[in-house]
């Protein structure tokens, strides 16, 4: 293995610099380059020397690698055997590495990104703030008792309404005054209570085949009909029963553990909600 | 004027300080004297705050006691509460938001025409770090497996998985030896998610974690909030089986706070508790000096608390980009991009 200069002009066949390889020093000579992945075929000879504009001239190869060794012999057929094997072999080369190229282009590649230290500083802070913000346990807790407290639960556990109403209450932090008016309401149990919701919880045990009838699903005591949306709606129906709660009194829990689905049509300005009750299978059992 | 304008920009204040001839801390060149100076300053204000708590609180008092509702106090500014209003807030009597999710492509799973089955995989390189974390959430995650990378690109592991019917595909992207991605990618035409992946702590570095049992978890998401939170929620929901055994107690929830998703695992339990309150004060009773001084100031009452154990690993997302259809990242419709002027506004969220 020898040491060799490398030689930079553009029209150089072999790449390195010699004597016999020099497009400058030679009158007449060829190369082939390529221009956006075709390969053309440059002569240059000294009849053209003296007008450098003209002085290469340029002839597209053909994409088949046969048909394109026979072009370079066609164009090259008296010149020296030296500047046609060297042609040849430059053109193998190209014609392999534009293959090669071709197949990694379709290749899935990966993106490399980067990420500049001062976001990644700044990402971390954010999240750390974030986290203190967000009061895991306590929202995890509140909202454990929420679906507790809206009965998702059904008959699982056996907590009577008013204790974690308080807990909720107080987890609020409502002034004192609210939360002992809101205790007086739950245990007559129907004092408070606006007109409507009344007739709903009479006409409930009374004529439950007549006005319901019509709208109710086959089964009332299963699930399966109702539960549209379940877990994303959750958080958005405690919300709402939240909002509700607050306009009526909330109902007693024996009541709402029972399925009963959300009479239709019967009020004029009744939020459309959707209240569903997961219970489990293995419960249907117990209840014999 | 004989004297050279130093400063230009002057506020109001210091203008007021130089007219009444009074000297700037800033200007004392002598460093003890200066930060002397601004103790001075710091305990003024600290002496002017006690004040204001001071007359506050006796005006409380005072009205408390003539019977009427005092003053109310006022709320201290967060970053939730100042947040800049986003339009795209998810109403929850919204009825093109009903609508949407009726035919969109998890309401399938809504349905519960189909229980989900989980594909994890990794990029091409996998470390341990990698691997154990990936165990992890195969034992959080119900009816998930974990296949190996391979030299596959991701396009034909979508179909690989969909051939086989699996709903979501989990890919679980590394950098430099630590899991640092997270691509979601729901099938058969589902939503491409990628999120950041950060803070992961695996169980055993839990101290007094639990161990999950095998129930169907119960899901909670929490402040998912606009249109994208919504859709975005609800991509976590279809990982999920939608029959909860609430018998197992077992809750996993996904709570967003600032646009960063926090993951936990915990195991539940509700318990009646004797907590300590403070006395209700009733307006107008009873509140003079001497029976309010004679009153117990806390009342022991019986609550119901919920109490939670860790168990699993913890981890937070943060979305990156949410790309309609499966993974093709050069020709995918990309519903929401991170890009870096979202951060400019520090009360701006996108979830």
């Amino acid at each position: 293995m020898q040491t060799q200069n490398f030689c930079r002009n553009e029209y150089n066949v072999t790449g390195l610099c010699n004597r016999s390889s020099c497009p400058l020093a030679n009158s007449r000579y060829s190369t082939i380059r390529e221009i956006d992945g075709t390969l053309y075929l440059y002569m240059k000879s000294i009849e053209r020397s003296h007008a450098p504009k003209d002085l290469w001239e340029r002839v597209k190869l053909p994409r088949n690698y046969g048909k394109a060794l026979e072009t370079i012999d066609k164009h090259l057929e008296h010149w020296p055997k030296f500047l046609v094997h060297k042609n040849k072999q430059r053109l193998t080369k190209m014609t392999q590495y534009l293959i090669r190229m071709r197949k990694l282009a379709l290749k899935m590649k990966r993106k490399l990104v980067t990420m500049p230290a001062k976001e990644v500083k700044r990402e971390k802070r954010r999240e750390a703030k974030a986290l203190t913000a967000a009061v895991l346990d306590k929202s995890i807790e509140k909202e454990l008792l929420q679906r507790l407290q809206s009965g998702t639960y059904g008959d699982i556990y056996n907590f009577p309404v008013k204790e974690y109403e308080k807990v909720l209450a107080m987890e609020e932090m409502e002034p004192a005054g609210e939360e002992s008016e809101e205790e007086e309401e739950e245990e007559p149990e129907v004092e408070y209570v606006e007109g409507y919701e009344m007739e709903d919880e009479d006409e409930d045990d009374a004529m439950e085949d007549f006005a319901q009838g019509a709208n109710r699903m086959p089964d009332s005591e299963d699930d399966d009909g109702e539960q549209s949306d379940e877990d994303s709606d959750e958080s958005e129906e405690a919300d709402l029963e939240a909002s509700l709660r607050s306009k009526k009194a909330p109902k007693v829990p024996s009541k709402r553990s029972q399925a009963t689905p959300v009479p239709v049509g019967r009020k004029k300005r009744r939020p459309h909600v959707e209240i569903e009750y997961e219970e489990e299978r293995e419960m249907e059992s117990s209840h014999v | 004027m004989g004297k050279r304008m130093r400063d230009d920009e002057e506020d109001a204040g210091e203008v007021a300080l130089r007219k009444a001839g009074m000297k700037l801390p800033s200007n004392i060149k002598n460093k003890h004297k200066r930060s002397a100076e601004y103790a001075k300053v710091r305990a003024e204000k600290i002496k002017e705050k006690k004040q204001r708590i001071k007359a506050r609180d006796t005006a409380e008092r005072q009205a408390v006691e003539l019977g009427e509702t005092p003053p109310p106090r006022q709320v201290p500014k967060t970053i939730e509460n100042t947040r800049e209003a986003d339009e795209t807030v998810a109403q929850p009597d919204d009825e093109e938001l009903q609508v949407d999710d009726g035919v969109d492509e998890f309401s399938g799973h809504f349905a519960r025409a189909q229980m989900p089955k989980l594909l994890i995989t990794t990029s091409q390189e996998c470390s341990s770090p990698t691997r154990k974390f990936i165990k992890e959430l195969l034992t959080v995650i119900p009816n998930a497996t974990f296949y190996k990378r391979g030299s596959y690109d991701l396009k034909q592991i979508v179909k690989f998985a969909k051939n086989r019917d699996f709903t979501t595909m989990f890919v679980v992207n590394e950098n430099r030896k630590q899991p640092n991605g997270l691509l979601m990618i729901a099938l058969p035409e589902g939503p491409t998610a990628h999120f950041k992946l950060s803070s992961i702590k695996l169980s055993k570095k839990i101290k007094g974690h639990g161990k999950p049992t095998s129930h169907m978890p119960e899901l909670l998401l929490n402040n998912f909030t606009t249109r994208l939170g919504h859709r975005v929620g609800r991509l976590f929901a279809s990982v999920f089986p939608q029959d909860p055994q609430f018998r197992g107690r077992r809750a996993v929830t996904f709570h967003n706070q600032r646009d960063f998703i926090f993951f936990r695992h915990h195991r539940y339990i509700f318990e009646e508790k004797e907590i300590k309150e403070l006395a209700p004060v009733t307006i107008g009773v009873n509140s003079d000096k001497k029976s309010r001084k004679a009153a117990p100031k806390t009342v022991k009452k019986n609550a119901v608390v919920a109490r939670l154990q860790e168990c699993g690993p913890r981890f937070t997302l943060k979305l990156q980009s949410l790309q309609s259809g499966t993974f093709d990242s050069k020709y995918g419709e990309y519903e929401w991009v991170h890009k870096p002027d979202m951060d400019t506004s520090r009360r701006r969220f996108f979830l």
